[in-house]
């Protein structure tokens, strides 16, 4: 039998032609869905970048001082590159929940609903955690974002990631709620697969933006 | 042999208003992004006759503020580009796309509508300025200084600005929703048969300009958020006084403004070439050959945005030329595919047919007329003038608009089941494209006597005057071809002959069901095994599909409806049955 013989087959059988392309196997439509828009995050988070090492190489020093920053100011924005635990600790926690988020895939996989949940829950604590500590160095910090082209290219990249880790706890909550309900398994995850593409996403994002703030 | 129980589905009745506020449905969302962006191409269009009607003699007459003139210019560049071009392109792909590729309906139904209902909300935003005591007035590009919020008589500080960024940002979001979905629905939707060498090439249109939007248009989100931050919360990004740059704007915003420009006319070239091959009785000519050039155009669209910013003295001059000009390969291949379409063909003079020849000769006006600004000494003279203004309305209104109106006049019989007046659309034609020629043409005459872009009032002694007051007459004129238009959509809503399936004797699969579309789109599919599935169709080279017995009306018959799929005669062809779960 050729291939298209059998394409015929099927479309006759479907009174909604081309549904049927579905069944042929390949990636999911969510999950396509989801690389296609975390592309397009890529390209949102490059532009901010872009503006980030455009600022950078313009100025003669980073980070620069200007002259509406105090020198206690200036301060602050050594202290951050000088001492960066808190950001290692949440690059550390981060990087963590993306293990465990890999850990519920691959349970899910199994049909191991109870692995899933465990997994889950702990990576929505780990989102929450990491969520608490940058509003914590957020605290500490010292400056802000009006503070010079330093602050303002430093909140935004940060509070941009951050409000994606938002976004990604809340997706990762629904998982949870859904799977305590019972909606997943091995056959039929769809959502878990896709939110984890995102999480990862979202973990690697960090970790540019930490070589790329506290290191480079 | 195989039995399907069909139950019969609730009797929902809707009233019609509530059916298309609701409505997930590909064809009726496509027919909303339509009316939506007509509805902004008559607001632009008249804010477009208001900075006509200024220049048309020296002095200020009809506004007697210089800023009004500014916002004027502004909403008309921006309301055309993102509330009329780039969703009326959208939305005939969003009607197309799935018919042609023998899909019920788009891959994300709900995204879908989402998309769609973010454009009113945006350009409602936008245009709210004009109750809040102005709107942006910093040119469609915003470029800062002129769109930050700084004192000094150069700034915008009015919430019209804001609006403007929160409309932008809301209807960026709407495209790149739009544009997943055109991906996932043309890489997982296809009917049988369907391999993407067989695909129209409105369809490979689509999928290029979805690709460019879904990772040039983020990056202007990226540059509108920064703008934001500036504006809102004491940011310098932009601001060179504290260690920002404002040549970095100009960066980010071209690199997505100069793809959207691909963006804004592919779909059209794509409807273009549905149109040629039909109205000639002949195949597309080189029809990989346009595939490739398309997909070329696609990569080199992000190579050249730097061409805008030759005059900024900080990007890389021979390089941005370079690509820019290698832009005009595969602009030629298609010039070509076009032309040998109709080489010998057998013409037929039809509407249709009228505007896609209008798109080729404006567009090609407009593509040489782009290429002297690609040579850099020259565009060192002409950067900022009016040549500038005469290009981009060659290649936006002579080239996408009228690739819209050709896929209009091609494409109402199967939206709406009945044919558009010939005799009105020739004479909507006509008159446009005389308005048109007699608009733009002496701008580009003006831009070499050196008048600027972006002026409300010019001197007397200028030289300019009597090339103004033409290009303000065929403004006019472009105005009156619309009252025609609306006459004859109009008329044929009420009364227009019926269309029947396939007036056209189309190559492609729209045409293969019903005038209007049933909700999911085919009843049976004909084989695919060209990029002309019709054309084969008709001359015998393929077998129509078998005919399933379509289900009464569920809410006429209240019994479950059986459904036995009897063997179907199918000469010399095997068949399988799909797999009982």
């Amino acid at each position: 039998m050729t291939g298209d013989a059998h394409a015929i087959a099927l479309q006759e059988h479907s009174p909604v032609a081309g549904v049927a392309h579905d069944e042929r196997g390949g990636i999911s439509n969510p999950v396509l869905g989801m690389i296609l828009f975390i592309t397009s995050e890529v390209m949102f988070f490059a532009g901010l970048f872009a503006a980030y090492f455009n600022v950078r190489a313009n100025a003669p020093a980073w980070p620069p001082i200007p002259p509406t920053v105090t020198e206690e100011l200036a301060e602050h924005f050594h202290h951050l590159k000088a001492e960066p635990w808190l950001a290692l600790a949440l690059t550390v926690i981060l990087v963590l929940s993306s293990f465990t988020c890999q850990f519920a895939i691959w349970a899910i996989r199994q049909n191991d609903r109870t692995g899933f949940i465990r997994n889950i829950a702990v990576t929505v604590i780990l989102g929450i955690v990491f969520l608490i500590g940058q509003g914590y160095d957020y605290t500490q910090l010292g400056f802000g974002l009006a503070d010079g082209v330093f602050g303002t290219t430093f909140y935004t990249l940060t509070g941009f990631h951050g409000a994606h880790v938002f976004g990604g706890v809340i997706m990762l909550s629904v998982l949870l709620y859904r799977g305590m309900a019972g909606q997943f398994s091995a056959r039929h995850h769809d959502a878990v697969e896709a939110t984890s593409i995102y999480w990862h996403f979202v973990d690697v994002v960090w970790i540019a933006l930490f070589s790329t703030l506290y290191i480079l | 042999m195989a039995t399907t129980t069909l139950t019969p589905a609730a009797s929902a009745y809707r009233s019609g208003l509530y059916e298309w506020l609701t409505t997930t449905d590909h064809k009726k969302i496509g027919i909303l992004y339509i009316v939506n962006s007509f509805i902004f191409f008559f607001l632009a269009g008249v804010l477009a006759l208001g900075v006509r009607a200024e220049l048309a003699v020296p002095g200020l007459q009809l506004l007697t503020d210089e800023h009004l003139y500014n916002q004027l210019f502004t909403m008309h560049g921006t309301a055309m580009l993102f509330l009329f071009i780039i969703p009326m392109l959208a939305g005939f792909a969003n009607y197309i796309v799935p018919l042609q590729i023998g899909a019920p309906d788009m891959a994300f139904p709900r995204i879908n509508a989402l998309s769609f209902w973010l454009l009113p909300l945006g350009g409602i935003l936008m245009f709210s300025g004009f109750l809040t005591g102005g709107t942006a007035a910093a040119g469609w590009t915003g470029y800062p200084p002129l769109s930050e919020d700084r004192p000094g008589g150069l700034a915008s500080s009015g919430p019209g600005m804001d609006l403007w960024l929160t409309g932008l940002i809301l209807i960026g979001t709407a495209s790149i929703l739009g544009a997943v979905n055109f991906l996932v629905t043309i890489f997982k939707m296809r009917a049988p048969g369907m391999t993407l060498f067989r695909m129209p090439i409105l369809v490979w249109t689509a999928l290029v300009t979805a690709v460019l939007v879904l990772m040039a248009t983020p990056v202007f989100t990226s540059a509108l958020i920064m703008l934001f931050i500036d504006r809102n919360y004491g940011g310098h990004f932009f601001d060179p006084a504290t260690g920002g740059n404002a040549i970095l704007w100009q960066n980010v915003f071209w690199f997505y403004s100069h793809p959207a420009v691909y963006v804004m006319v592919l779909p059209a070239m794509g409807m273009v070439s549905e149109i040629l091959p039909v109205f000639s009785r002949k195949p597309l000519f080189g029809y990989k050959a346009f595939i490739f050039a398309t997909a070329g155009i696609g990569a080199l669209g992000f190579s050249v945005w730097a061409h805008h910013m030759f005059t900024t003295g900080s990007v890389y001059l021979p390089f941005f030329s370079l690509m820019t000009f290698l832009i005009a390969v595969p602009t030629g291949v298609k010039m070509f595919n076009w032309i040998f379409t109709m080489w010998r063909g057998k013409l037929t003079l039809s509407t249709p047919l009228l505007f896609a020849l209008g798109f080729l000769s404006m567009f090609l006006i407009g593509g040489i007329n782009g290429a002297f600004s690609a040579a850099v000494p020259v565009d060192f003279a002409l950067h900022d003038t009016y040549w500038v203004v005469a290009h981009l309305h060659y290649v936006l209104f002579g080239g996408s608009v009228f690739g819209v109106f050709a896929g209009v006049y091609y494409w109402f019989p199967k939206m709406t089941g009945r044919m558009l007046n010939e005799t009105l659309g020739k004479v909507q034609f006509v008159l446009m494209f005389i308005g048109f020629n007699l608009t733009f043409f002496p701008m580009h005459v003006l831009g070499l006597q050196g008048m600027p872009r972006r002026i409300a009032d010019y001197a007397t002694t200028a030289g300019w005057n009597e090339l103004n007051l033409a290009a303000t007459i065929g403004g006019f004129l472009i105005a009156a071809s619309t009252i025609p238009f609306l006459w004859n959509v109009f008329v044929s809503l009420r009364s227009g002959p019926i269309a029947g399936d396939d007036p056209w004797e189309g190559n492609t699969l729209e045409w293969a069901t019903t005038s209007p579309p049933p909700p999911y789109n085919f009843d049976r599919l004909p084989e695919i095994r060209s990029e002309r599935p019709l054309f084969d169709l008709r001359h015998g080279l393929t077998h129509p599909a078998a005919v399933l017995p379509v289900p009464t009306d569920p809410s006429v018959t209240s019994p479950p409806v059986v459904v036995v799929d009897e063997p179907v005669a199918r000469p010399a062809r095997a068949r399988r049955t799909r797999k009982e779960p």
